[in-house]
């Protein structure tokens, strides 16, 4: 009982956090399931795809690919490319996940563009377990998943209301993300150097393909930058220690 | 249509390709192991910069030379950045923006 109790706790302290993303994934997971059983497939592959894959690009490139004779080697060249970003999610994550211990491999596993941006963020509130509430927000964030992609395959075509523009609250996420880490953090360059790269990889790349060139434009940048960054943090945090002894 | 056998290799596939790009960086730099600084630098450093890339990555097909000129984007990108900025409340900001896109794309442009 007092587990049930403790993991009930979990889920409540975890469950405010993923409300954008419960909403996100409904909508996103209902249109992939849409699309999977007009296709003719039964709406449990929907399911088992969001399940094992679990990933929303992906599964809505694997479904534009499925036509007869689909190279399999072709589509699995693809897919590492695709989600190559993830090997940069994971750059972050390293720390984190430390503590994770039998948890980690799921957090791997389940580690989305969206659960990212939330564990970038993610502030433990006082007396709660980190490991239980980034493991919760974690599973919160695949059952949306699955539901959406479960109510789309089963119900999808019998919505009527109009959704147009409801993909944008995906924009709002990672914007009131990135307004939170401007907040809690002194040095901007690196939120410059993603905008600068991102916006000239578009550019130049195209809106299908700037992805990759975006996230090896930005790691070399950042990685030119990293003196000047550390010098700056260093000479500040002299500084206060200066206006500390001050003080004394 | 693909068999119900030809699917299960086709799905099961693609999980694959998404599990390796998910743990690349885990195996290669394993918890026990010192990680090199520069590692540490840049797992600190990309969270800003990849969430900058997100926002993009989400605007990529807005065009700000054809009608509506990404104007409705613009309006609800700045009403989700005040928004944060004057009540710090993550649902507000996102739902505020998200209803206010949904009725510029609807009913104004």
């Amino acid at each position: 009982m007092q587990t049930a109790s403790r993991v009930l706790n979990h889920l409540k302290v975890a469950f405010p956090r993923t409300v954008p993303i419960l909403l996100g994934y409904l909508f996103l997971g209902i249109a992939f399931g849409i699309l999977l059983t007009e296709k003719g497939y039964h709406w449990l592959w929907a399911v088992f795809m969001g399940l094992v894959i679990y990933a929303g690009m992906g599964q809505f490139v694997a479904v534009n690919m499925l036509l007869p004779g689909v190279n399999f080697l072709n589509a699995f060249l693809l897919q590492l490319t695709l989600n190559a970003r993830h090997i940069f999610y994971g750059l972050s994550m390293l720390e984190t996940f430390k503590i994770m211990g039998k948890r980690k491999p799921y957090m791997i596993f389940a580690l989305t563009d969206e659960t990212y941006s939330l564990l970038c963020s993610a502030k433990v509130p006082a007396g709660i377990d980190a490991r239980n509430y980034y493991f919760f927000i974690a599973l919160l964030n695949q059952g949306y998943w699955i539901l959406g992609c479960a109510l789309g395959g089963l119900i999808g075509s019998l919505l009527t209301f109009n959704s147009t523009g409801i993909d944008f609250i995906m924009t709002a996420l990672f914007l009131t993300i990135a307004v939170d880490q401007w907040r809690e953090t002194k040095d901007h360059i690196p939120v410059f150097t993603g905008f600068a790269c991102a916006l000239l990889c578009l550019l130049l790349f195209g809106a299908n393909h700037f992805i990759i060139p975006s996230l090896l434009c930005i790691t070399v940048c950042l990685l030119i930058l990293r003196k000047p960054m550390e010098n700056r943090e260093a000479k500040e945090k002299a500084a206060i220690r200066e206006v500390d002894t001050d003080a004394l | 249509m693909l068999s119900n056998t030809s699917m299960l290799l086709y799905v099961l596939i693609t999980a694959a390709a998404v599990i390796i790009t998910r743990g690349f960086t885990f195996l290669l730099f394993p918890a026990g192991k010192q990680t090199p600084k520069v590692i540490l630098f840049l797992g600190k450093a990309l969270p800003c910069a990849l969430m900058a890339l997100l926002i993009v990555y989400c605007l990529k097909n807005t065009s700000p030379l054809l009608y509506p000129y990404g104007l409705p984007e613009a309006i609800a990108i700045a009403a989700v950045i005040l928004l944060h900025l004057w009540k710090k409340n993550n649902l507000l900001s996102i739902a505020g923006g998200t209803i206010l896109y949904m009725i510029l794309v609807q009913f104004v442009f």
